[in-house]
């Protein structure tokens, strides 16, 4: 697909930043002073000014407007802004394409592409019920004690196990491997805090198959990205990250949830890898080290599988702690701690991370990174998913 | 123990369904035009687009598709833990979110058959709305 209509390698991430991560309700700042944080730390990192910000993508209906963070950062011409609507943290990556998109098109030079959480200002995300009317989807949800993601996916985990029969020893080894790198990644909420097999084994179930730490945490805080054209991104501070791919994925009626989706016992990724690997024209083969979105250790096995890097038969042969782990692994995966370890910010924190690897600046680096993979969003209704390669990868 | 029951409020695309609830029959929409058995109620076919619909009593007969057993959740279903949320496949072919009753929540697996039964439920003042549609293990044959 070597044509006009692919940006694979014409757009960089040129800056990334993040505020300190908190547990949940811990941040000394309100949400809005935490995206802006981040925003200046990710331009700092670019080594450019926020004033040449001209465009702002976010996901999951972040509430931090691009109107008020232009007039805080002083941005003399807001050009673009962009929302991708969807549950969870499923638009990660689909707030990179976005503002690679927009590049693309000429609608702006430097889009950030951003995420805020503070719950202790805003109440934990994700939770339903509370006051909320039983009406519409909800009366068909609520009265059912169906209070959280963790529940809804649950179920979805418990058939695909059923039907394929794996994930079980490989949802651990997710679990202890985004431990065990979060100890050398000072940013990390469970930076101190390690992981074994007994501890895993002996925690309390949250719902079945689920346990405490299949489970994302929950945290206060905010990550930027900033993108911009690659001749652009040539004369800046960082080695080149490149965008190689990004893509969204929502199958036959995958909003349904209960209304029966077509597709059940999925991540969400089957429509979009085909486009993913053709747009920057690899195969799962050529990915070096990888970043999947842990809400649920669950999802991550599927993903993994529909990305084509492992299958239904040897997941749980393939998906170990050995292999899965930066120092010497064959399939090093969420080499920040991810969602269950470093923060979760709503996965931006794991396209950072994919960025972090193209430019060897992780905290545990896997040797010769030339392509890095990081999804978002597995079992949501539209999930999403992003390729970061070298300069030499395009 | 008998869960939480809160009822829902039923809007025009789905009154027949609720006032089958309170007469404790499982009424559904089906297209006239392909057949397609239409879940959540709505007289619009997302199989054909067809808004030509009618509403027939189903069987209220089904097998789990999948289920958890939810044992930590925060707030008023606390309580209730362990519980059993699951989405039962109808024999008329929609898969529904509902919890399972009457049961040991150990013993629930995926492909047992079950049973619609119909529980009273109250609206957040108190007062009695639809019934909740829940299953139960089905009778032994």
């Amino acid at each position: 697909m070597n044509d006009d209509y692919n940006l694979k390698g014409k757009v960089a991430v040129v800056g990334v930043g993040e505020t300190t991560y908190y547990k949940h309700g811990q941040s000394p700042d309100p949400e809005f002073v935490l995206v802006l944080k981040a925003i200046i730390a990710a331009c700092e990192d670019a080594g450019i000014s926020p004033k040449e910000i001209d465009g702002f993508c976010s996901y999951s209906n972040d509430r931090n407007d691009p109107p008020r963070l232009a007039n805080a950062l002083g941005i003399p011409e807001l050009r673009y802004s962009n929302m991708q609507w969807t549950s969870g943290g499923g638009g990660a990556a689909a707030a990179v394409q976005n503002a690679s998109g927009a590049i693309m098109a000429g609608s702006a030079n430097v889009v950030v592409a951003y995420r805020g959480l503070a719950q202790g200002q805003f109440g934990r995300f994700g939770r339903s019920g509370g006051s909320r009317p039983v009406s519409g989807p909800a009366a068909y949800t609520l009265p059912y004690g169906m209070m959280s993601a963790a529940q809804m996916y649950a179920m979805r985990t418990t058939r695909f196990m059923h039907e394929h029969g794996v994930g079980r020893e490989a949802m651990r080894a997710i679990a202890m491997t985004c431990y065990h790198h979060a100890q050398n990644n000072p940013r990390a909420v469970m930076n101190g805090k390690t992981l074994d097999a007994e501890t895993y084994d002996s925690s309390r179930w949250i719902t079945e198959p689920y346990r405490l730490f299949d489970c994302c945490l929950e945290n206060d805080g905010a990550a930027a990205m900033i993108i911009t054209r690659t001749d652009r991104a040539k004369d800046l501070a960082k080695p080149l990250a490149l965008v190689l791919g990004a893509q969204q994925s929502g199958g036959h009626r995958s909003g349904a949830t209960a209304e029966n989706v077509t597709d059940y016992v999925t991540s969400s990724f089957k429509p979009a890898v085909k486009h993913l690997y053709e747009q920057a024209d690899i195969t799962a083969t050529d990915i070096d080290v990888v970043q999947s979105y842990e809400n649920f250790t669950g999802g991550v096995v599927m993903s993994l599988i529909e990305h084509g890097l492992c299958t239904y038969e040897n997941a749980d042969e393939i998906l170990t702690f050995d292999n899965l782990r930066a120092d010497g692994g064959k399939l090093p995966l969420n080499t920040s701690g991810g969602n269950l370890a470093e923060c979760y910010m709503h996965g931006l924190g794991l396209q950072i991370e994919a960025v972090r690897q193209v430019r060897g600046e992780s905290c545990n680096q896997v040797p010769d990174v030339k392509v890095a993979l990081a999804n978002a969003g597995p079992m949501v209704a539209v999930a999403s998913t992003a390729l970061y390669g070298t300069e030499e990868t395009a | 123990m008998t869960l939480p029951a809160k009822a829902a409020e039923p809007n025009s695309e789905n009154l027949q369904f609720f006032e089958g609830a309170e007469q404790g029959r499982l009424v559904l929409p089906r297209c006239t035009a392909c057949g397609f058995v239409i879940w959540f109620p709505r007289e619009i076919c997302p199989e054909c687009g067809s808004q030509d619909v009618d509403w027939f009593e189903a069987s209220g007969s089904g097998s789990i598709y999948s289920c958890t057993v939810t044992r930590r959740i925060p707030g008023s279903w606390g309580k209730a833990t362990p519980f059993v949320l699951a989405y039962v496949e109808l024999d008329e072919g929609p898969r529904v979110m509902t919890n399972i009753v009457d049961c040991d929540p150990e013993q629930v697996a995926i492909g047992d058959r079950v049973e619609a039964v119909f529980e009273e439920a109250t609206d957040r003042d108190g007062n009695p709305g639809p019934p909740l549609l829940r299953f139960r293990p089905a009778e032994a044959q």
